[in-house]
């Protein structure tokens, strides 16, 4: 699947190439995860009968959080994920084997590539240094920023360990690279946080014309400020100039497939990926257009049986194979986390801790 | 009283109230002016065209009758020594059942103390409607004055504090986290304390006899008992053990005919059904629970080859169901242990199971009734003689 271009396949070519290929890994998982298995006898799931994409069972992404699912043996497990653990809730722990690794830079690398070029860049880290710097327990930020490196020829940490802007170390960096293109890498909330707010203050504003910024990580943390997406790339383009921006969808849970945000601000599915959104009511696929619980599947998950997951997330397709960008496959976007539920009842819980 | 209730909404009472209301003396269980006070409470509601719109506040009206209350009193006709309230009771009531801060407060009446209750925060108008005919009705009963304080206050500790402080008996709902967070308030070394923790709860079915019924009647009743509280009340099945010949007959009628009555009466959220599913694989996984075949996410059900205590550990709400065939009733013995609460009976006596069980001597079953009365207050509840215990005996 690396020799083929990430957003070449149509819906003829990808749904039954991916059909296949999630046949093979559904069994792999089956045959070696016997926690996976029960599940899927459980669930009633006939591979015979799985004839479409939409067909192969997904698990709940909360799962991971409370059982360690695993296909391989632990003498083989070359580093174990976390998702980040600030919101107070229960990390996922995701145990990757060296192939799982490897396929995981090799598809963002990949899909990456397609949005800022093949070249490597000279590149801002819109982090701090500390985030990285436990290598034994990757949190999902410390792995996106170790992750989306590769793509930087020299790397520069923007924040300092108290989350302070380093402005006139950027100065000096985008002197030194003046005239290039420049990546920007950050996670969402701290781009807007620490690193748009010290720039909207700065009384000689940074040049960024040249910078193309990729975030992720998600708006949630940003919903008390009442940011969307829209305004959050026109603020930019005021304060320093910088216009190319996409955002990514991704988790720790499915590291490498993630899905970019296009020129036209849409996320795309790769070759490594899919999306389906479901229906509440009956987990039935929804209709283009139809908001739904996300579904993600990615095709590298090969030491743990993450490859088709439920998220917690909703969204909707937005078109298939049209897009005006030009890239084939599914496009989406994400609405927001699911509303947590009041669950009535004399013992007080709720159907999501917050 | 300290400032700590700055912070506190009065649906009743006000800090002034709630003072004096710590120093008026006990009444005796069953007092006759109280009787009178609370029958008036109950015509307020059942008069007001409002209550129609909610069955809870109806049901909670007809209970504190006059009548009502007489039935009541009965079992306590007898009893041997004069009684008198232990003084003032503190409820904590649950956050997400509307009516519920109202049977403990009765409760605490009958067995004759002064009351604050803290009711839930949110905006239930059913919790309005009540605090509404209790303060007309105390307005027309002057004796009433300084008896009763309802508050309603968020996660303030110095609150809690406060109010155990000044309480001779607490009585908590709301499970086993919110009993761990209000037992960090010290009581007064007297006070005593009636928790209510979490439960499970299940419904016991006998196919044969299941078959004879009317499947609407039941379904409706089943309904009742648990989607109308999301399954999360303590006393809701979660669980149906079915003995008998036609069992896979009887389970396909009754799992329609509850289907039928879920269809657009129950709005499952999207978080919900992944709850469910991932409990249904948490199930799968741990136990070998296998999900049925469904038509849609609102009926969630695992058949598990036999009843065993694990199963509670799997517990879930929003309409997630686990069921297993016995031969005999005393093979759920292993579902009875000190958790379990309410046995919810379908086509088969309270009576029948409670002389199959009893012999064993399970460590729970607070209560066995048949299917569609799992959620009837009584002044007996978890096993504690709420009139007895809000009281103490005067030996002479």
């Amino acid at each position: 699947m690396f020799e083929l271009a990430p957003f070449a396949l149509d819906r003829a070519l990808k749904e039954p190439w991916l059909a296949a290929q999630l046949a093979d890994l559904t069994s792999l998982h089956r045959e070696r995860c016997p926690a996976y298995r029960r599940m899927l006898d459980g669930l009633g799931f006939d591979l015979r009968r799985a004839a479409r994409v939409a067909d192969f069972p997904f698990l709940p992404v909360r799962l991971f959080k409370e059982m360690e699912l695993r296909s391989v043996p632990a003498d083989a497990v070359f580093k174990t994920m976390t998702s980040s653990g600030t919101t107070g809730q229960t990390p996922s722990i995701i145990a990757l084997d060296r192939e799982t690794a490897g396929s995981q830079q090799k598809a963002l690398v990949k899909i990456v590539a397609d949005f800022i070029g093949p070249r490597r860049l000279p590149m801002l880290i819109l982090d701090c240094p500390s985030v990285v710097k436990d290598r034994a327990l990757f949190s999902a930020r410390g792995a996106g920023i170790l992750g989306f490196s590769i793509f930087g020829t020299e790397r520069f940490y923007t924040l300092d360990d108290d989350m302070r802007l380093d402005v006139a170390g950027i100065r000096e960096f985008l002197a030194r690279h003046a005239g290039q293109p420049v990546l920007l890498f950050g996670f969402t909330f701290i781009v807007w946080k620490h690193f748009y707010r010290e720039l909207a203050r700065l009384e000689a504003p940074l040049d960024l014309s040249r910078g193309i910024l990729v975030h992720g990580g998600g708006w949630k943390k940003l919903a008390g400020e009442a940011v969307t997406p829209r305004e959050f790339k026109a603020r930019f383009a005021e304060a320093c100039g910088l216009a190319r921006i996409h955002d990514y969808y991704g988790m720790v849970e499915q590291t490498g497939s993630i899905f970019m945000e296009c020129e036209r601000g849409h996320l795309h599915a790769s070759v490594f990926s899919e999306v389906i959104p479901r229906r509440p009511f009956d987990f039935a696929p929804c209709a283009v257009g139809e908001p739904g619980i996300l579904e993600a599947v990615s095709l590298l998950p090969r030491s743990y049986p993450g490859h088709c997951l439920l998220t917690e997330d909703e969204g909707r397709l937005l078109g298939e194979d049209d897009c005006p960008c030009g890239r084939k496959g599914k496009y989406f976007e994400v609405l927001g986390r699911l509303a947590n539920a009041e669950i009535r009842g004399c013992s007080d819980t709720y159907a999501v801790r917050v | 009283m300290p400032s700590a209730f700055d912070n506190v909404r009065f649906l009743l009472g006000d800090a002034a109230a709630l003072a004096r209301l710590c120093a008026q003396p006990a009444r005796p269980p069953f007092h006759e002016p109280w009787l009178r006070f609370l029958d008036d409470v109950a015509q307020r509601l059942l008069r007001d065209p409002r209550t129609a719109a909610h069955p809870d506040v109806a049901t909670f009206a007809f209970w504190c009758r006059r009548a009502s209350l007489e039935a009541l009193r009965k079992p306590y006709g007898a009893l041997p020594a004069p009684r008198l309230g232990r003084g003032v009771a503190f409820h904590v009531a649950p956050a997400n059942v509307p009516v519920n801060f109202a049977y403990s407060l009765v409760a605490g009446m009958l067995a004759g103390n002064a009351n604050v209750v803290r009711v839930p925060s949110k905006g239930f108008p059913q919790v309005e409607r009540i605090c509404a005919a209790l303060r007309e009705a105390e307005a027309a009963h002057p004796d009433m004055r300084d008896r009763l304080c309802l508050v309603q206050y968020g996660h303030e500790k110095a609150v809690t504090d406060a109010l155990s402080a000044a309480c001779d008996a607490r009585v908590v709902w709301g499970g086993d986290d919110t009993i761990q967070s209000i037992r960090q308030s010290p009581l007064p070394p007297r006070a005593v304390e009636i928790a209510f923790a979490d439960r499970y709860s299940f419904a016991v079915a006998d196919a044969d006899r299941y078959l004879e019924m009317d499947a609407a009647r039941v379904a409706q009743d089943f309904y009742n008992d648990t989607y109308l509280t999301d399954q999360n009340a303590c006393t809701s099945p979660q669980l149906v053990a079915w003995r008998g010949n036609a069992v896979a007959e009887a389970q396909a009628r009754f799992w329609a005919a509850l289907h039928a009555r879920v269809v657009g009466r129950y709005a499952l959220q999207a978080v919900q059904a992944v709850g469910k599913r991932a409990a249904a694989c948490r199930l799968a996984a741990a136990l070998e629970g296998r999900l049925a075949a469904a038509p849609d996410n609102l009926v969630t059900r695992i058949a598990v080859s036999r009843p065993i205590p694990e199963l509670i550990d799997f517990k879930y709400h929003s309409g997630f169901f686990v069921e297993c065939a016995v031969a005999t009733w005393d093979e759920i013995l292993p579902l009875c242990g000190s958790r379990c609460q309410t046995i919810a009976c379908i086509g088969v006596a309270p009576g029948e199971i409670a002389q199959s069980l009893v012999p064993h001597a399970p460590r729970g079953v607070d209560r066995i009734v048949p299917v569609g009365r799992t959620l009837d207050f009584a002044l007996v509840w978890d096993g504690h003689d709420l009139i007895r215990e809000l009281s103490r005996a005067i030996e002479c």
